[in-house]
């Protein structure tokens, strides 16, 4: 077990992950229900000590799975690098929490609530960090709007003049 | 929006102390508007007298929707929001980001846009270093080395602006290789920059390095030790201070790194010294990697080939009818890429800077989510800062070397 | 003025006092240290040894909107730091003066979306608008003095 290929191989086998490729590198898609102790097993046995990376993609309209959580596992030791990604539903979207293990998963995970909403359970933490806490709605959402704004030209100078109160009158006073 | 929020006490009651609760101790708050926090970070402390029982850092006050913004753009037109994430580590952003364009689609580097790669990203971790050792100085009271730095910075900015034409966000690097080649008086330039840089960088050293004041500010103070930093995710010099031997240039060398013979400075006492001392020998290595870029630069092309993706030159446009055809097409629709993702890390001055980028087939990113190192790395704040005092606390946040920009997004 | 030719070598100076304290108003106008984004790095190079502010009479940064005049947005506004901006606004005693520094703080710049306020004057009154993505130290500088060719136009039935 000395290659990624083999550590992805024996892995996949172990927890019932199916094997991706896509450029030259191979990821291991993992149910949620397993997440927790495949990450346990892979700090405890298969020393990736390093959790890099936390993310979630989100695949609206399409409903089951809705997202995709994507891990990124270093092991400083044995200089490998391990891709994970985990689907989850998009109702009640729920997630194992690594905190626990990794605990750089703490904030990581709170980002992920903050900007997708989805839940992860057993974390000790889970508040919005990014953004106010009074915010409606997960902006990374794809039904959520980029939240574009006319910008000011002449055609529509007064239009947006009026979104800046505190602008100061154009004749220079 | 004009409301300033309110954060009562019982949403955070489970990070604070039961005495916090009774009164005991005093809560207080620091920033977003402070001179010492690099930026609009926002730490409520919990004191007990000036000890600090519990910090608890409040981000997100410079969140600019940089991953959300980049959807909506090509790939090409994503990349200048990358310089805006990180504003230290300009060159390294769009270094990262356009490595893993290049991943995903497949796209080959001439080697020399690789070593030209390689010189303007350490120039850009040497400016970095002397920006985070003039504040975080000036942060401990050490007025001059912030002067002496911004002086050096200044040279180091004159050259990425001979480059691209602007002193900090750049967009130098781009996809399948830099933007147009170095002019006559790149080489000499740095050339100059690394033949003072040596003793400057002991000039600095010559205030700080042994100064009595210095010591028993940094000294034995926010410790953390090697197992630890790793499981908060530390990265970076920071990492190296506590004795972990985890660089990316070594660990996964990207942009031709195998090809240059540094060392990966480490210090092994994991305290605010240490995360010193190692940036300050990082600079030198930075010296050391820069010349021999320079001495093995080869002539040749600067992008790839391949105008799928990679914009023809301007000399071609004129005389070939296929080149004005991809021209307009990258410019107007931008290159589609295939579905699938990668992730790519590179070293920042921070620390380990990872993109996530996700094509869904078409011209447009459809997930971009940045890695930073800079978040990972504050959030080991409250762990560092546990029993130290208050005036303690500035020099921590100096010694991790955040930038909001990069925390935020 | 001409009185001085009858005064001769008195050590007497007459102006309107209008002038004078607009005079005294610019150069001794102390922006706050309050730094958002990329355009605080460039307002520090602005401060350091190159480019050297201090020349206008703009050595002293005040880390507290108390003792200043004069706020340098430097940076985008988000949505989150807006409502901390307005107060760091108010709670500088009058009279004051705003530069936005950069076009994130004009306008929203390149970020065009749900985070960033576009435009800081939607928040605050704006005097100096500097261009520039960040702006280069000398940009700044400009937009300094021409704001305290602004001042020096005020007139004293204006004053609040």
């Amino acid at each position: 077990m000395s290659t990624i290929d083999e550590v992805i191989t024996h892995l996949a086998e172990k927890f019932g992950a199916v094997i991706s490729e896509f450029a030259g590198e191979k990821s291991l898609t993992v149910p949620a229900e397993k997440m927790l102790a495949f990450a346990q097993y892979l700090s405890d046995e298969a020393g990736f000590e390093l959790l890099s990376c936390v993310t979630a993609i989100d695949y609206w309209p399409q409903e089951t799975p809705r997202f995709h959580l994507a891990y990124r596992f270093n092991s400083i030791s044995r200089n490998l690098s391990l891709n994970v990604r985990v689907p989850v539903p998009g109702v009640r979207p729920v997630a194992d929490s690594l905190e626990k293990i990794y605990y750089n998963a703490n904030w990581q995970e709170r980002e992920v609530f903050d900007l997708f909403g989805i839940k992860f359970e057993g974390h000790s933490d889970l508040r919005r960090i990014l953004m106010p806490h009074d915010w409606q709605g997960h902006p990374l959402r794809k039904d959520y709007p980029l939240g574009y704004e006319e910008p000011q030209f002449t055609f529509n100078f007064d239009e947006i003049d009026l979104r800046k109160p505190y602008a100061k009158n154009r004749d220079g006073a | 929006m004009s409301q300033l929020q309110s954060v009562t006490l019982d949403e955070i009651k489970h990070l604070v102390s039961d005495r916090a609760l009774e009164g005991e101790t005093m809560l207080l708050n620091m920033g977003p508007q402070h001179p010492s926090t690099h930026g609009v970070l926002r730490v409520l402390l919990e004191l007990d007298g000036e000890t600090i029982v519990n910090s608890i850092p409040d981000i997100g006050f410079l969140h600019t929707g940089v991953e959300k913004n980049m959807e909506a753009k090509t790939y090409t037109k994503a990349e200048v929001m990358t310089d805006r994430m990180d504003y230290l580590n300009t060159v390294g952003n769009n270094l990262a980001y356009c490595l893993a364009v290049e991943k995903l689609v497949g796209l080959d580097v001439p080697i020399r846009a690789q070593y030209l790669r390689v010189i303007l990203a350490e120039l850009q971790r040497l400016a970095s270093h002397m920006v985070w050792l003039g504040t975080s100085a000036l942060d401990l009271a050490a007025m001059s080395n912030f002067m002496y730095t911004f002086r050096e910075r200044e040279i180091i900015l004159g050259i990425l602006e001979m480059v691209s034409g602007q002193r900090m966000m750049t967009t130098y690097i781009r996809p399948g290789g830099v933007w147009r080649d170095v002019p006559a008086e790149f080489v000499p330039a740095v050339r100059d920059l690394l033949k003072i840089l040596p003793k400057r960088i002991d000039e600095y050293e010559s205030l700080l390095t042994k100064n009595p004041l210095f010591i028993d500010r940094t000294a034995g103070i926010g410790i953390i030790s090697g197992a630890d930093a790793i499981r908060w995710g530390l990265t970076g010099a920071s990492l190296r201070g506590s004795g972990v031997n985890y660089d990316l240039r070594r660990f996964a060398p990207y942009s031709s790194y195998e090809h240059f013979d540094f060392e990966v400075p480490l210090r092994t006492d994991g305290d605010v010294r240490a995360r010193y001392l190692v940036r300050i020998e990082e600079m030198r290595q930075s010296i050391r990697i820069v010349q021999q870029a320079l001495d093995k630069l080869p002539e040749g092309a600067i992008r790839s080939s391949n105008h799928k993706f990679v914009p023809p030159l301007r000399s071609e446009i004129g005389t070939s009818m296929e080149a004005l055809i991809h021209h307009f097409k990258l410019w107007t629709e931008g290159f589609d890429a295939p579905a699938g993702s990668v992730y790519v890390a590179v070293e920042s001055p921070r620390g380990e800077l990872g993109v996530y980028l996700e094509g869904d087939g078409g011209p447009k990113p459809y997930r971009v989510h940045f890695r930073t190192p800079s978040f990972d790395n504050l959030q080991v704040l409250p762990v560092l800062a546990k029993g130290t005092l208050v005036a303690d606390l500035v020099a921590i946040i100096g010694s991790v070397d955040i930038v909001l920009g990069d925390i935020d997004r | 003025m001409g009185v001085e030719q009858k005064l001769g070598e008195m050590g007497v100076v007459t102006a309107k006092l209008e002038d004078l304290v607009n005079w005294s108003r610019t150069n001794a106008m102390w922006p706050m240290l309050f730094g958002l984004a990329c355009c605080a790095i460039e307002m520090m190079a602005a401060q350091a040894a190159n480019y050297d502010m201090s020349r206008f009479g703009m050595e002293l940064m005040r880390p507290s909107p108390r003792q200043s005049d004069l706020m340098i947005v430097a940076g985008r506004v988000s949505r989150k730091m807006a409502p901390v901006v307005r107060r760091l606004y108010d709670q500088m005693p009058d009279p004051k003066w705003v530069i936005a520094m950069g076009d994130c703080a004009s306008c929203g710049g390149v970020f065009n979306n749900y985070a960033v306020v576009q435009g800081v004057d939607e928040v605050v009154p704006v005097d100096v608008y500097v261009a520039g993505c960040p702006p280069r130290p000398e940009a700044l500088i400009h937009g300094v003095i021409t704001l305290h060719e602004k001042v020096k136009k005020e007139r004293m039935k204006d004053w609040a």
